[in-house]
C-alpha cells in the first residue's frame, strides 16, 4: 500500500527491464552451452562463408579492375596482330610478311576524330639488352615523349625522355625496375649505358614496371608473364630512335625458321577527352581502320568496356553468392527455430510459473525472442570474426587478393540478427500463448 | 475497510466442455473473504479445489458468475489485465514449490518484482528483506536443487509475499513435505495470519483446517459447508 505505483515504474524502467531480460537470456543459454553452441554453428558458418566468399570475390574483381584501370579508362589501345595463316596474303616474291598499324592510320585518326586528345604510337622490339656481361631478354619499346600522358608510370628515379631527344633520335632510354635489378644489381643505373645490338643507350630514368595486360607484343598476356610476376621487363626509347636503329623489317624466329616481318607500329594508345565519348570513339576508329586494312591485322582493347564487363561479372558473382548465403542463413535460422521450439516445450512449466507471477504474454515473447536473437547474434559475431580472419589466411596461403568491405560483415550480422527475430517469433508466440493453468500442470 | 470483502465470488460456475460431455467443475459457488481471514478449502479429490483456486488466482476465468477481487470485477478481464492482477494483487504458493531452477533464491523471489517493473537495486533490497523474514537469510545464492523441500517452500512463500499481495493463494503447500518441515511451514502461515495477511489455502489435512479461521468444503463442484472455527 505504501509502494509506488508499479505501472508508472514499469514505464520508467522498461529499458532496464530489457537489459535484465538480455542478461537472463545469456544466463539461460549459458546453462545449456553445448546446445547453444551447436545451435549457433549454422549461423556461424553461414555468416562466415558469406563474408569470406564476398571477400574473395571482391579481391578477384579488384585485381582484374586494377589491371584494367592501369590501362587507363579513358584510353583505347590498338595493337598490331599478325593475321592467322588462312587470312594472310602472302607475297610470293618475298618471305616478308607485312601487317599492322601504320603511321598513316595514326594521322587519319588524329585528323578525323576531334575527341582524341593524345595519340601515343609505339614499336615493340624483342631483343637482348646488355650491361657488360649482364643480359636480359626485354621488350624494347619505342614511344613518344607523351607516352607518360596515357600511361600512369611511377618514376623511381630520373625522368622520361623529352621532345628534343625525340627529335634528335637520341640514344637514351628509360628502363623499368625489373630490368634495372637484372642489369645493374649493385649500383644505380642512372647515367650508365645499356647495349642493344650494336647501339648504346644512356639510362636517363627508371620507372616502375607497368601492367602488361593487353600491351605485350605477342598479344598473348601469358607469354610475357612468369618470371617477372606478370610484368614484361621493358625499356623505353624514343620512337624515332627505334625507327632509325632497328628499321621496319624485323627478323623473327618461328618454329625453327627465320621469318621477316614488316610492322610500322606495334601499338597505339589513344586517349579520349571525355569518358562518355570513349565507346563512340572506339567505334569510329574501328570503322576507319576497317576500311584501310583488308585483313584484320590489328586488335582493339577498350579498358572501359573491360571494366564494365568485369563489373557485370562481379555483380553476377555477388548475386549467386547472395543466394547461397541466403540459403545457408535460412538453414541456420531453421536450426535455431527447431531448438527454440524444443526449448519452449521443455520449459513449459517455467512459462506457467512466470505467467502466474505476473508475466504478460508480451514478457514471455520478449524472453524467448531475446534468446533467439542472442543465439543468432552471437553466431553472427563469431561468424563475422572468422569471416574476417579466413580471407586473410586465404590471401596468405593462396596468394590471392581478398578484400573485406566494411558493409559485408555489417550486412551479414544484420541478416543473422534479422533471422533471429524472424525464426524466434514463432517459438516465442507459441510459448506466450500457452494456457497458464495447463503450463503449470505440465510434467 | 473490513466491510468490503477482498474476494467476492458470486454464483461462479466453471464448465469444462469435452466433446459431448460437459462437466461442472464448479457449480454456483458463492462466498466472500475479508481482509485478514485465513480460509481453508477442503474436500475430496476432484471436487474442484484447484479449479476454484485457479479462478481466485486469475489464472482462469469463470464460465458463469462474477468474481470481484479488491472490489474490481475481474471475470471479464483480458489476458493482459489478468496478468497485471496476478502480478500486483496475488501471491501463489504451490505444492511442488514451482521455483525456477536456473535462478538462485534471491532471483526467484525477485521474479514478480521484475514483471512489476521494479529496478534491480530496489527489487534486490525487497527480496533480501522478505527472505530474512521467512528465515532464508543464509542461503540467498543457493539454487533450488541445493535446498531442502522446506527451504524451497520458504522461497515460494517469500516470492508470494514480495509484491505485498491482497491475497495469498496456496494449493496444498505442505503436501510434498515431511511432518516436521510441514509444521514449520504452517507456523509461518500462522505468523502471516497474525500479520493480518489474507490467506486462502487448499488442503486435505483436517488438522491444518483446524488452524484456519474458516473452512469451505466442496463436493462435486458445489459448496457443501462454510464453517468458522472457534479458536481457544
Ligand atoms: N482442463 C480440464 N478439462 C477437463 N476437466 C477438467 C480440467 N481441469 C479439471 N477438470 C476436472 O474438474 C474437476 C475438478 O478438478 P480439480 O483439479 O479442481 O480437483 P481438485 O479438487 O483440485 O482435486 P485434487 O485434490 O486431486 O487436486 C475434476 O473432475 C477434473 O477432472
Ligand atoms: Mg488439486
Amino acid at each position: 500500500m505504501s509502494m509506488p505505483d508499479p505501472r508508472a515504474l514499469a514505464g520508467l524502467f522498461s529499458f532496464a527491464k530489457i537489459r535484465r531480460a538480455v542478461s537472463l537470456g545469456f544466463k539461460t543459454l549459458w546453462q545449456h552451452r553445448l546446445r547453444s553452441f551447436l545451435t549457433m554453428l549454422g549461423i556461424v558458418f553461414g555468416v562466415c562463408s558469406v563474408i569470406a566468399m564476398l571477400a574473395v570475390g571482391e579481391g578477384a574483381g579488384y585485381e582484374a579492375q586494377e589491371q584494367i584501370r592501369q590501362l587507363g579508362s579513358q584510353n583505347i589501345i590498338l595493337r598490331s596482330v599478325k593475321p592467322s595463316d588462312t587470312e594472310r596474303i602472302t607475297t610470293t616474291q618475298s618471305r616478308v610478311s607485312s601487317y599492322g598499324l601504320t603511321y598513316a592510320d595514326m594521322t587519319r585518326i588524329q585528323d578525323t576524330i576531334p575527341s582524341v586528345t593524345v595519340l601515343a604510337p609505339g614499336r615493340i622490339i624483342r631483343n637482348h639488352v646488355w650491361n657488360a656481361t649482364q643480359r636480359v631478354d626485354a621488350e624494347i619499346v619505342g614511344v613518344t615523349p607523351w607516352y607518360t600522358d596515357v600511361r600512369t608510370m611511377n618514376v623511381v628515379s630520373g625522368r622520361f625522355f623529352s621532345p628534343v631527344e625525340m627529335e634528335g633520335h637520341s640514344n637514351v632510354c628509360v628502363i623499368t625496375a625489373p630490368v634495372e635489378k637484372r642489369l645493374f644489381p649493385l649500383s644505380p643505373s642512372l647515367g650508365r649505358n645499356v647495349r642493344v645490338g650494336a647501339d648504346y643507350y644512356k639510362v636517363i630514368g627508371v620507372m616502375e614496371a607497368e601492367s602488361s595486360v593487353g600491351t605485350s607484343q605477342s598479344g598473348n598476356n601469358s607469354a610475357t608473364q612468369g618470371t617477372n610476376g606478370g610484368y614484361a621487363p621493358r625499356i623505353y626509347i624514343p620512337l624515332s630512335a627505334a625507327k632509325s636503329r632497328f628499321g621496319e623489317t624485323l627478323m623473327r624466329r618461328s618454329s625453327g625458321t627465320f621469318e621477316a616481318e614488316r610492322v610500322e607500329l606495334h601499338e597505339a594508345v589513344i586517349q579520349v577527352a571525355r569518358l562518355e565519348d570513349v565507346e563512340e570513339t572506339a567505334q569510329i576508329i574501328n570503322s576507319i581502320l576497317a576500311t584501310e586494312h583488308k585483313q584484320k591485322d590489328y586488335d582493339m582493347v577498350v579498358p572501359l568496356e573491360l571494366l564494365r564487363q568485369a563489373e557485370r561479372t562481379k555483380q553476377i558473382f555477388n548475386t549467386v553468392l547472395g543466394a547461397i548465403a541466403a540459403i545457408s542463413l535460412l538453414v541456420g535460422g531453421i536450426g535455431i527455430m527447431n531448438i527454440m521450439l524444443a526449448s519452449v516445450t521443455e520449459r513449459t512449466r517455467e512459462i506457467g510459473i512466470r505467467r502466474a507471477l505476473g508475466a504478460k504474454k508480451r514478457d514471455i515473447v520478449i524472453q524467448f525472442l531475446i534468446e533467439t536473437v542472442i543465439l543468432a547474434g552471437t553466431g553472427g559475431v563469431i561468424g563475422v570474426i572468422f569471416g574476417v580472419i579466413i580471407p586473410v589466411l586465404i590471401s596468405h596461403v593462396a596468394e590471392m587478393v581478398t578484400i573485406v568491405t566494411p558493409w559485408a560483415p555489417a550486412l551479414a550480422f544484420s541478416i543473422s540478427a534479422f533471422i533471429g527475430v524472424v525464426f524466434g517469433i514463432y517459438p516465442a508466440t507459441r510459448a506466450a500463448n500457452m494456457d497458464p493453468v495447463e503450463a503449470l500442470r505440465h510434467e | 475497510m473490513s466491510n468490503q470483502p477482498i474476494v467476492s465470488l458470486q454464483s461462479v460456475t466453471k464448465t469444462y466442455f469435452m466433446g459431448e460431455v460437459t462437466l461442472n467443475a464448479l457449480d454456483e459457488v458463492s462466498f466472500d473473504v475479508h481482509e485478514g481471514e485465513y480460509v481453508a478449502i477442503m474436500g475430496p479429490s476432484g471436487c474442484g479445489k484447484s479449479t476454484l483456486l485457479n479462478i481466485l488466482g486469475c489464472l482462469d476465468r469463470p464460465t458463469e458468475g462474477k468474481y470481484l477481487l479488491g472490489g474490481r470485477d475481474v471475470s471479464h478481464f483480458d489476458d493482459n489485465a489478468l496478468s497485471e492482477m496476478r502480478g500486483s494483487q496475488l501471491g501463489f504458493i504451490f505444492q511442488s514449490y514451482n521455483l525456477i531452477q536456473q535462478l538462485d533464491v534471491l532471483e526467484n523471489i525477485e521474479v514478480p518484482l521484475y514483471y512489476q517493473g521494479f529496478n534491480a537495486g530496489e527489487s534486490r533490497r525487497m527480496a533480501k528483506e522478505i527472505a530474512a523474514r521467512v528465515g532464508l537469510g543464509e542461503r540467498l545464492h543457493h539454487k533450488p536443487t541445493e535446498l531442502s523441500g522446506g527451504q524451497q517452500q520458504r522461497v515460494g512463500i517469500a516470492r508470494a509475499l514480495v509484491n505485498n499481495p491482497l491475497v495469498l493463494l496456496a494449493d496444498e503447500p505442505t503436501g510434498n513435505l515431511d511432518s516436521s518441515s510441514g509444521a514449520e511451514i504452517l507456523t509461518l502461515f500462522d505468523e502471516l495470519r497474525s500479520q493480518k495477511k489474507t490467506i486462502i489455502m487448499v488442503t486435505h489435512d483436517p488438522d491444518i483446517g483446524q488452524r484456519s479461521d474458516r473452512i469451505i468444503r466442496l463436493r462435486d463442484g458445489r459448496m457443501e459447508e462454510d464453517v468458522r472455527n472457534v479458536h481457544a
